[in-house]
């Protein structure tokens, strides 16, 4: 019982000090790493290739400088990475509530599948005949779209959600060329709340953006929205539920008046998440919504893409989809790659490509894989849990701090910097010091209506455990901020990095590595 | 549900705590009629049935590593070190997201840095973003910016250009009303196109080697634009090649984009790929896309961060560069741990494992009779005239276990001239009895 039989004295610990730095920059498992060309392995490889001794018919082409390069070996390549990977954030890690952005839990299963030789090494331009089964899998990824959005077409092609606007904004142009009033109809409305990329892909199709204001209950403002109609309005384009986390109670009179007035109803599809088997867009009017593959069905993220944005598209648009498109005849699948060949086959309006291929295969086999496992009844589920633990962060959260808006939420909660009035603590601080408790920032100052904005969006993988955790941290901020705690206008204190100096890093653009002078 | 932590209990407790009597009262803001309607979707299925249904449909397509396998055009087969695999699957990487809280993102930012330095060494430009969806939106985006940089709208594009990117550049410049002009097929790599620039010309769009696989030199063309102010746009679809040919930058290239899927990423039925965009330092500000820049932190330390992003679509709105709002992050690190291990030194060997791959191929499909070998300056890929029309050949050659190439007509279904011509490619994943199965198949069927 605690007696000490190896003679070693019994001694007071004296009292922990931690030193202030080490003697490497290290901190235990955050290693410092410098940038790989600062490894003096400009003339190494890490892969063994046999040294080329044939032919050479370059001649005039052949390269004339090397290229300073460093190649590591592979365990010093692979420490590198490894050690970068510790300097970062992910899902598997942590919660991270980034709003508008539902970052879910990614089986591993999508990845599994995703690397099948037969999906992973197949090249776009093989025969036809020795792609069927890639073919078949693109098709019934497009009914799964389909069934869940309640709408008659889809193009599979676009590479990202901001791709997919842009792909449904040109058929939205090339049916008003068709009807001859693609010159008079220039204007296209958005919320004020709208993402960036919204009134950014309006005008890469030459339109116009006219903002619609926001009511104060955080929804369009219909009267307002009605008087904008006019001859010149060639579509709205309407996030919903909006980025204020919110569901357009008026969303059939928005799609009512748009369509009274001879435009169409482009649909921001960031936030399916929360309505995906639950309501089909089809039923609500729109005319052309993107799916982020990479939100609503669980891509990975991957640090800034690969993202994958497929569009729905109503009867109204269906023939202007972009090429190319899989065709199933008679069991056969087959790919109509060009405007010609989609003429050929009755589609005289198809629109031009957006890219090379056939958009983002990898991607549709982690999204199948992961709308297979759910099931039609999973997939629901999903949503209604998304929706269940923001609204409980919601009301939880409300003891300390205030939410934007009153109600329920969908799937994110939406908050304003009213509860950080006169503690000089802002949102920006706020976000820093969720860092220091473990977690990823909520979106800040995102939807640009709102003062200080905070968009929490918890996603359905989190358990009711994990909320409570998050929430009792978030709440410990929001009461040390009111009581003036100063620490927290430095933080994170903790992270790998402080915080760092954007301003001067956008004053002085330091974009690539050189050698020192 | 496996992927669903809540449970009963917990819902049950959640509704009473948000004070909802259940969970469809939260969704009151939903039109009566539009909620809860019937879904005719299977039901929720274990592991091992979707590996079954998803094993059934990857079965069904042939694997380029499962035999000879040619076909290039825009995408290649190249080996992989398992390491790439490996690091891109971590979790960190995997599963964060783009990096706008740099303090818990420095894995992202560094990898990213070094990623624009690697991609604008091998492009000889000054500077390379953090990349694009692929080589094609690249190529289109370049237009666009070309367009900004000399306030004209005129495009011209090399008969040599990849008829896919050919369509991206119209699909994107017309859209604004733009003038795209194309030069026609050009097959042997022979076209004038100094005679299409005139004073409107906002760029030329020339790939190297292009799609033929030619190797062209751009020097000329340089000096063209310059001549009228107008921007060379210089497209790679096979990054291998700069380990081998020269650099763009060295032809006086003012944007190279390129498709960097050769480097790290695989063949994935087309994408995800990484775009590759590199220009000069006096452009920077008229860049689409990501960049990350090196900074401080406030202890002094060295950090990355996103920077420029005036630029982009979430400052800027409808005067951002452009809509762009991602990168092809993963991609991007998978073409970086790639570029790492072979270092300059490794690309070289490996760009010649290739050309040497490509010269013994053509040496034997055109010493068969009636077989013409078109393309006279080549890299890893080159053109053929068959006797007959290419379509059939492949698809008969795939019958025997050949994957042969890109045929015309799969490019060029409107062109006639393109029927009988068959576009080869050769890495070093080719060994001497593909070559010796592809040379007796073609010669069979001919």
């Amino acid at each position: 019982m605690g007696m000490n039989v190896q003679g070693r004295p019994t001694q007071q610990v004296a009292e922990s000090v931690a030193p202030s730095s080490t003697f490497t920059g290290n901190r235990a498992l955050q290693i410092e790493e410098s940038l790989i060309f600062e490894k003096n392995a400009f003339d190494e490889t890490g892969v063994d290739l046999p040294e080329p001794v044939g032919v050479n018919r370059l001649g005039a082409h052949a390269r004339q400088s090397p290229i300073n390069l460093p190649g590591l070996s592979e365990p010093e390549t692979m420490r590198h990475y490894v050690r970068l990977s510790q300097k970062n954030f992910s899902i598997d890690s942590g919660p991270f509530p980034l709003g508008s952005c539902t970052m879910k839990h990614n089986p591993r299963l999508n990845e599994k599948m995703a690397r099948l030789p037969g999906f992973a090494d197949i090249h776009p331009l093989q025969p036809q005949s020795t792609v069927q089964g890639a073919l078949e899998l693109i098709d019934e990824l497009a009914h799964w779209l389909l069934e869940l959005t309640g709408m008659p077409a889809v193009a599979m092609s676009p590479k990202a959600g901001a791709h997919g606007e842009l792909c449904g904004m040109m058929a939205i142009k090339a049916a008003l060329i068709d009807r001859g009033e693609a010159k008079s109809r220039t204007r296209v409305l958005a919320p004020e709340s709208a993402h960036g990329t919204n009134p950014a892909t309006a005008a890469q199709c030459g339109f116009t953006v006219d903002a619609i204001p926001a009511d104060e209950t955080g929804r369009i403002d219909l009267e307002a929205l009605r008087q904008k109609m006019g001859p010149d309005v060639a579509a709205i384009m309407v996030t919903n539920p909006n980025t204020c986390g919110l569901f357009e109670r008026d969303i059939r009179a928005i799609a009512d008046a748009v369509h009274e007035a001879g435009g169409y109803f482009y649909c921001d599809g960031a936030n399916f998440n929360a309505i995906a088997g639950k309501v089909r867009p089809g039923d609500l009017g729109v005319d052309a919504m993107h799916i982020n593959l990479h939100k609503t069905f669980s891509t990975p993220h991957g640090g800034g893409g690969p993202g994958a944005g497929p569009v729905v598209l109503s009867e109204a648009l269906a023939p202007f989809a972009p090429v190319p498109y899989v065709v199933k005849e008679g069991g056969r699948y087959h790919l109509v790659e060009t405007r010609r060949a989609a003429e050929a086959e009755g589609e005289s309006h198809a629109g031009g490509r957006l890219t090379a291929f056939h958009g983002q295969m990898g991607m549709f086999v982690r999204a199948l894989s992961y709308m297979l496992s759910h099931g039609g009844d999973g997939i629901r589920q999903a949503a209604e849990d998304a929706v269940l633990n923001a609204n409980y962060v919601l009301a939880r959260l409300k003891a300390e701090m205030t939410p934007a808006f009153d109600g329920y939420c969908m799937h994110e909660c939406l908050f304003d910097d009213e509860f950080l009035k006169g503690t000089g603590v802002e949102t920006i601080d706020f976000a820093k010091a969720m860092i220091d408790e473990g977690y990823h920032p909520m979106t800040m100052y995102f939807p640009l209506v709102v003062h200080g904005a905070m968009l929490i969006e918890p996603t359905e993988s989190e358990s009711k455990q994990e909320l409570d955790r998050f929430c009792d941290a978030l709440l410990s901020i929001a009461r040390r901020a009111k009581a003036g705690d100063q620490s927290l206008k430095t933080a994170p204190h903790f992270a790998p990095r402080r915080r760092l100096d954007e301003t001067g890093a956008a004053r002085n653009p330091v974009l690539r590595w050189t050698p020192a002078e | 549900m496996r992927y669903l932590p809540l449970t009963s209990g917990d819902r049950r407790a959640m509704l009473e705590r948000i004070g909802a009597r259940n969970v469809d009262e939260l969704f009151r803001d939903v039109p009566k009629d539009a909620l809860n309607a019937p879904i005719d979707l299977p039901a929720h299925k274990g592991e091992l049935e979707v590996e079954r249904l998803l094993g059934a449909l990857a079965a069904k397509n042939r694997a380029a590593g499962a035999g000879p396998f040619f076909v290039g055009c825009g995408a290649y087969k190249h080996h992989v070190p398992a390491t790439v695999d490996h690091v891109i699957q971590r979790s960190e990487f995997l599963t964060s997201y783009t990096p706008y809280q740099p303090e818990i993102a420095q894995g992202t930012l560094q990898y990213l840095f070094e990623f624009q330095t690697q991609v604008a060494a091998l492009t000889g430009m000054e500077v390379a973003n953090a990349s694009m969806y692929d080589g094609s939106t690249a190529c289109g985006e370049a237009a666009l910016m070309a367009r900004r940089v000399t306030k004209r709208g005129r495009v011209v594009l090399s008969g040599g250009l990849h008829p896919h990117y050919a369509a991206v550049v119209r699909t994107n410049s017309e859209l604004l009303g733009d003038k795209v002009v194309a030069a026609p097929m050009d097959v042997d790599g022979k076209e004038d196109l100094a005679a299409m620039i005139d004073g409107d010309t906002a760029c030329v769009i020339v790939q190297n080697p292009d799609v033929f696989g030619n190797l062209r030199d751009l020097s000329p063309i340089a000096d063209a634009c310059r001549a009228h102010g107008a921007l060379l746009v210089a497209v790679v679809t096979e990054t291998v090649s700069l380990g081998a040919v020269k650099s763009p930058g060295e032809m006086g290239a003012d944007i190279v984009v390129g498709e960097g899927q050769s480097i790290g990423v695989g063949l994935n039925f087309g994408g995800p790929y990484v775009g590759l965009f590199a220009t000069r330092q006096k452009y920077v500000r008229q860049m689409p896309g990501r960049l990350c820049g090196e900074t401080k932190d406030a202890e002094g330390k060295r950090g990355f961060v996103l920077t420029l992003s005036t630029r982009e679509q979430h400052i800027r709105r409808d005067k951002a560069t452009s809509n762009i709002c991602t990168n092809s992050g993963l991609c991007a690190l998978a073409f970086t741990v790639h570029m790492t291990l072979l270092g300059g030194e490794g690309l070289r060997r490996l760009a010649m494992l290739n050309h040497e791959a490509a010269c013994k191929t053509a040496d034997a499909l055109a010493r068969i009779s009636g077989v013409e070998l078109i393309t006279k300056s080549y890299f890893n890929e080159f053109t053929l005239r068959l006797p007959k029309n290419a379509t059939e050949v492949v698809e008969f050659l795939a019958t025997k276990g050949v994957l042969a190439g890109v045929p015309g007509g799969r490019l060029w279904p409107n062109d006639r001239q393109a029927d009988n011509l068959l576009i080869i490619a050769a890495t070093e994943c080719v060994r001497d009895a593909d070559i010796d199965a592809f040379a007796a198949a073609l010669e069979e069927v001919l």
